[in-house]
C-alpha cells in the first residue's frame, strides 16, 4: 500500500427500498488526503451512499464492495466504521448543550479508567483538540454558550478525538455565515496535514469550487461523473449541469418589476433582547416595501434579520418592542400573529421543520393550518373543500406527493418548502416575510421557489425575502436593504448592488452609519 | 437523517392509485380487542359474553371510557392529567354533600358536581395554560390536593343513602317503553336499529358528498364490509343488553360522549387546533393558534369529564368514600395509549381510546370469570400496556422505513 492508493473504493453499490432503489450500482474513489465533494439534488442518493459506508445499513443491507485502505470492509454498524476511521458529521448537529466542550469531545469516548473520568486529562487533551481546529474558547464553557459556527468546529474536534482518517461532512456550512464558513471551509481544506481524508456534501458550489480537489455527482441514484477540479474544464456549470441533467444558464428566473403604491412601512423599530433585556437587537430600523416589489434583507449572522421580522410578525421574539407598522398608509398592530395575519402580513418561517411544519400531520392539514377558519362553519371544518383547496395548490405549486392526505415529514426538503409557503398563500396575504425560502433545497425546487416568488410579486404582493446567499439577493430583489448590528445600513437599488458594495454596508458598522 | 431517506424514497414512489388505503394501525387495536374477546370466551366457556355480562362490561367501565375521552385530548396536544382520580372522589363527595347536607334535588346536584369539575379544570388550566407549569407537575400537585380535600369534605367517613334517582345514572336502565317480546326488551332493540340505520345514512351521505366532488372514494367493498360488521356488532350488543335488564342509562351518555367528541376531534376547528399543538407547538403558534385558549380548555373540559365519572362511579356505589377513583387515572392513561396515542402527542382518537377502555375491561372481567387473583390481573394488565405500546413503537417503525 502507498500513498497513492486511494483510501477509499465503493464499487458497484446498489441499495433498494422497498422495490425502489435509492443507490443503483454507485461506485466512488477517494484519493488520500483529498477533499471530495459530493453533491446531487436532494433525493439523488447522497445520504444513503453515507449511510452505506458508515454502517448505518449494515454489510447485507446492500450490494456491491466497500475498499477502505485495500481491504474489505464489512461494517456492522456506527462503531464499526469508527473503529475503522470513519467519522460522519450530520448536518444536525448531535451535541448536548447543557454539557461542556469537553465533555461533549469525548463524549462516548471517555479519558478515563476503570469508568473514572480523569478530568485534567480531559481538559488538557480538549484544548490541544481546540487549538488544531482553531477554536479559541474554554473546555469547559457550555454548548448553549457558543454559536453554531463553533458548534460545528466542536463536532469537528470530537470527530479528531476518534481517530479519524476519513471524514464526512453532511452540509457542514448550511448554517453558518459567511465568516464562519470561511473558517470552516479553511480547516477543511488543511485537514490533509492532519492526515485525514474528507467527504464533502455540499449544495454550494462556492464553497466546493473553493476547496474540493475533486467532485463526484450523483443523480437519481447514480454516479453521473467525478470531475477534478484543477482541470481547465471544470465549472460550476458543468456539476450544475451533471445534477440537474439539463444546462441552467439562468439560475434566476426572469422578472419584470412592476412597482405600485407603497404597502407596508416600518419606522422606528427597536426590539430588546428577551434575555439579556438590556440588549438591543434590532435598532431604530425602517423600511418600506411597495406593491409588485421584491426587497431583500441582507446581513451576516446574527445581525437582526429573523429577529426583526419575528417581532413585527406577532411579536414572536422579544421584549421591549416599539416603532410603528403602515399598511397601505394605516398604522397597524401586529402584536399578535392573529392580528399580523389580518392584516394580510404572512411570515415564511428560516426553520421549517421546526417552526413551519407539523411534520406528522397530512399535507391538507399544514396547507389549511393558518387560513383554517376559512374552511369552517361554526368551528365545523368543511374538510372536502379542505382536501379540494389543497389539491389545488399541490398541482399549482408542483408539490410532489402521492396524495394531500400523505404526512408531510415523508416528503423532500423543496416540496416542504412548498408546503410552508402554501399554508401562507392560503391566508391571502398582501406582503409575504420570507426568511431563507430556499435554505437546504436542491437547484432545481429552488429554481421553481424563485419562479413562485416573481409570480407572487407580479400579481401585486409586497415580497420581503431574507437570505444569507447574497447572489439570490442580487439575482431575485429589486432593491436590497443591509442590516448590521440590528440597524438598516444600507437601502440599495439592484442596479447599483455588487457583492462588494452591500458586503461594505453589511460589515459596516452602525456607528459609521451615524 | 432517516426523514432524508424517506424523503429520497418519496420522490421516487410511484403514486398510488387514487383509493384510500385502510388504516392498520387503527384496526390493529380494534383486532387485539376481537382476539381477546375470543380467547376470554373461549376460555371462560362461553360465559364473558352473557347478557349479564356484557351489560357489566358497559357499566363497570363508563368511568374509564369517560375520563380515556377526556385524557386522549390532553394527550395528543402533549401534556397529561394525573389528578383525575382525585377528581373523581372529590366530585362524588360534593355531589354526595349536595344532596345530603344541602338537600339539593339530584340533577342540581349534578350539575353542581359538573361545576365543580369545571372549576377545578379552570384551576389546571391557570397554572397550565397561563402559568405554562408542565402538566405533569399541575395534575400531580392537583392529586395530592384534590384528594386531600375529599378527604376534608367527607371527614374521612361516607355518605350514603343517595336517592335512586342518582344511583340510576351509573346502575340504572332505560325503563320498557314499548314493552317486552318475551323476555326481550323491545326499545333496546329500537335503539340498536336507529343506531345501525343512522351509521349506514351518514357514511352513505359522506361517501356520496366526497364523489359528487370528485374526492377519492374507499373501496366498495371494504366501505360495505365495515357497515356490516358494525351492523352485527350493534346488534349483537343490543339483542344481549335486551335480554337483560335493557339499555343501561349509561349506555347512552358514553354513546352521545363518544360521537360528539369524535366529531370535536375530526372535524372542528379546535380539534384540528389540538393535534397541531401536539404535533409542533411551534409551528401551531406561528400559525395563529391561541395555544393558551386551548390549553385552558382542554383542562376544563377534563375536569367536566372528571366530574362526570365521579357522579357515574358515586352513583354505581351508591355513597361517596374517600378511597373513591383510586388509579382510574392510570387506567385512563393505559386505556389512551392502547389505544394508539402517541407518549410524544400528536397522535390518537377518540374511538382508540374506547376500545383501548374495552380491551382493559374485557381483560378485567375475563380474568375474574376465570377467578385470576386479584394481585396476578394487575400484573397482566401492566405486561398487557407495555406490549401493546411496544407491538405499536415496532409497527410505527417498520412503516417508517
Amino acid at each position: 500500500m502507498t500513498d497513492t492508493d486511494p483510501i477509499l473504493r465503493m464499487r458497484n453499490i446498489t441499495k433498494a427500498f422497498s422495490g425502489v432503489r435509492a443507490l443503483d450500482d454507485v461506485s466512488i474513489e477517494v484519493a488520500r488526503g483529498e477533499v471530495h465533494a459530493i453533491c446531487g439534488e436532494n433525493g439523488a442518493g447522497k445520504s444513503t451512499l453515507m449511510k452505506v459506508l458508515s454502517g448505518v445499513y449494515p454489510h447485507g443491507a446492500y450490494s456491491g464492495t466497500i475498499e477502505l485502505n485495500g481491504t474489505e470492509a464489512t461494517f456492522a454498524d456506527i462503531n464499526s466504521s469508527e473503529a475503522a476511521g470513519i467519522v460522519i458529521i450530520h448536518q444536525e448537529l448531535a451535541l448536548n448543550p447543557l454539557q461542556s466542550i469537553a465533555e461533549n469531545i469525548f463524549l462516548g469516548n471517555e479519558r478515563s479508567k476503570r469508568g473514572v473520568i480523569n478530568w485534567d486529562r480531559t481538559a488538557i487533551e480538549a484544548g490541544a483538540l481546540l487549538a488544531k481546529v482553531g477554536l479559541d474558547e474554554n473546555p469547559a464553557t457550555k454548548i448553549y454558550e457558543i454559536g453554531v459556527g463553533k458548534q460545528q468546529l466542536v463536532e469537528i474536534a470530537k470527530a479528531m478525538a476518534k481517530d479519524v482518517s476519513l471524514l464526512i461532512l453532511d452540509e457542514p456550512t448550511a448554517a453558518l455565515n459567511d465568516e464562519d464558513s470561511n473558517h470552516l471551509l479553511d480547516l477543511i481544506s488543511g485537514m490533509r496535514d492532519h492526515g485525514i481524508t474528507c467527504i464533502l456534501i455540499s449544495h454550494k458550489l462556492r464553497e466546493i469550487r473553493r476547496i474540493a480537489d475533486r467532485v463526484t455527482v450523483l443523480r437519481d441514484g447514480k454516479t453521473i461523473e467525478t470531475i477534478d477540479m484543477s482541470s481547465p474544464d471544470a465549472s460550476e456549470a458543468r456539476i450544475i449541469k451533471a445534477m440537474v441533467g439539463r444546462e441552467l444558464n439562468n439560475l434566476f428566473p426572469p422578472h419584470e418589476p412592476r412597482i405600485g403604491r407603497e404597502m407596508f412601512r416600518v419606522e422606528d423599530w427597536t426590539v430588546h433582547h428577551p434575555v439579556d433585556t438590556s440588549r438591543v437587537v434590532v435598532d431604530h430600523a425602517g423600511f418600506t416595501v411597495h406593491a409588485g416589489e421584491i426587497v431583500g434583507f441582507a446581513g451576516l449572522m446574527g445581525a437582526g434579520r429573523t429577529e426583526l421580522a419575528m417581532s413585527l410578525f406577532g411579536r414572536l421574539w422579544g421584549t421591549g418592542i416599539s416603532g410603528r407598522v403602515f399598511k397601505d398608509g394605516l398604522e397597524i398592530r401586529t402584536a399578535t400573529v392573529d392580528e399580523a395575519v389580518s392584516h394580510g402580513i404572512a411570515y415564511v418561517t428560516e426553520d421549517r421543520k421546526r417552526y413551519g411544519l407539523n411534520l406528522i400531520g397530512s399535507v391538507a392539514a399544514n396547507i389549511s393550518a393558518v387560513a383554517l377558519a376559512r374552511f369552517a362553519r361554526w368551528g365545523i371544518i368543511d374538510r372536502n373543500r379542505e382536501y379540494l383547496t389543497a389539491e389545488d395548490y399541490r398541482r399549482n405549486m408542483n408539490i410532489k406527493t402521492p396524495t394531500v392526505s400523505e404526512v408531510v415529514g415523508k416528503l423532500s426538503g423543496g416540496n416542504q418548502q412548498k408546503v410552508v409557503l402554501s399554508k401562507w398563500l392560503v391566508s391571502g396575504p398582501d406582503v409575504l416575510i420570507l426568511d431563507e425560502p430556499t435554505r437546504g433545497i436542491d437547484v432545481g425546487a429552488k429554481y421553481e421557489i424563485y419562479g413562485l416568488i416573481n409570480q407572487l410579486a407580479a400579481q401585486g404582493k409586497a415580497v420581503v425575502m431574507i437570505s444569507s446567499e447574497l447572489p439570490e439577493l442580487l439575482g431575485m430583489c429589486d432593491r436590497i436593504y443591509t442590516i448590521s448590528e440590528g440597524a438598516v445600513t444600507g437601502d440599495v437599488p439592484r442596479s447599483e448592488a455588487t457583492p462588494e458594495s452591500l458586503m461594505y454596508l453589511m460589515t459596516m458598522g452602525k456607528e459609521a452609519l451615524r | 437523517m432517516s426523514t432524508q431517506t424517506s424523503a429520497e424514497q418519496a420522490t421516487e414512489k410511484p403514486i398510488p392509485p387514487r383509493k384510500l388505503a385502510l388504516d392498520f394501525r387503527q384496526y390493529g387495536i380494534l383486532a387485539a380487542l376481537v382476539a381477546i374477546i375470543v380467547l376470554f370466551q373461549v376460555l371462560t366457556g362461553g360465559r364473558l359474553l352473557m347478557p349479564g355480562n356484557v351489560n357489566n362490561l358497559i357499566q363497570q367501565n363508563s368511568y374509564v371510557l369517560i375520563l380515556a375521552i377526556g385524557m386522549v385530548m390532553v394527550i395528543i396536544a402533549g401534556h397529561i392529567d394525573l389528578s383525575v382520580g382525585s377528581v373523581v372522589a372529590m366530585v362524588g363527595a360534593v355531589a354526595a354533600l349536595a344532596i345530603n347536607d344541602w338537600h339539593l334535588p339530584w340533577w342540581l346536584a349534578v350539575l353542581v358536581a359538573l361545576l365543580a369539575g369545571a372549576l377545578v379544570g379552570a384551576w389546571q388550566g391557570f397554572w397550565v395554560a397561563y402559568v405554562e407549569i408542565p402538566a405533569f407537575i399541575v395534575t400531580l400537585a392537583g392529586m395530592l390536593l384534590f384528594r386531600g380535600l375529599t378527604l376534608i369534605f367527607l371527614h374521612g367517613g361516607t355518605i350514603g343513602g343517595l336517592p335512586s334517582e342518582f344511583v340510576a345514572i351509573g346502575a340504572g336502565w332505560l325503563p320498557s317503553w314499548l314493552g317486552t317480546v318475551g323476555k326481550t326488551d323491545v326499545l333496546t332493540i329500537v335503539l340498536g336499529v336507529i343506531a345501525c340505520v343512522a351509521l349506514a345514512v351518514l357514511q352513505v351521505g359522506a361517501r356520496s358528498g366526497r364523489r359528487a366532488l370528485d374526492l377519492p372514494v374507499e373501496g366498495a367493498a371494504s366501505f360495505w364490509g365495515k357497515i356490516a360488521v358494525a351492523v352485527v356488532a350493534i346488534l349483537a350488543v343490543c339483542w344481549q343488553l335486551a335480554n337483560y335488564s335493557g339499555t343501561p342509562i349509561i349506555l347512552i351518555i358514553l354513546a352521545v360522549l363518544i360521537v360528539a367528541y369524535s366529531f370535536l376531534l375530526n372535524r372542528s376547528v379546535f380539534g384540528r387546533h389540538v393535534y397541531a399543538m401536539g404535533g409542533n407547538l411551534f409551528a401551531a403558534v406561528m400559525s395563529g393558534v391561541k395555544t393558551r385558549r386551548v390549553n385552558f380548555a382542554l383542562f376544563v373540559n377534563i375536569g367536566m369529564l372528571a366530574a362526570l365519572a365521579g357522579v357515574v362511579s358515586t352513583s354505581r356505589a351508591g355513597s361517596a368514600v374517600a378511597s373513591a377513583g383510586q388509579n382510574y387515572e392510570l387506567d385512563a392513561i393505559a386505556a389512551v395509549f392502547i389505544g394508539g396515542a402517541a407518549v410524544q402527542g400528536g397522535v390518537g382518537t377518540v374511538t382508540g381510546a374506547v376500545i383501548g377502555g374495552l380491551v382493559m375491561g374485557v381483560l378485567n372481567m375475563g380474568l375474574s370469570i376465570l377467578s385470576v387473583d386479584a394481585a396476578w390481573q394487575m400484573a397482566i394488565k401492566g405486561l398487557v400496556l407495555l406490549l401493546a405500546v411496544a407491538f405499536d413503537l415496532t409497527n410505527k417503525r417498520r412503516g417508517g422505513r
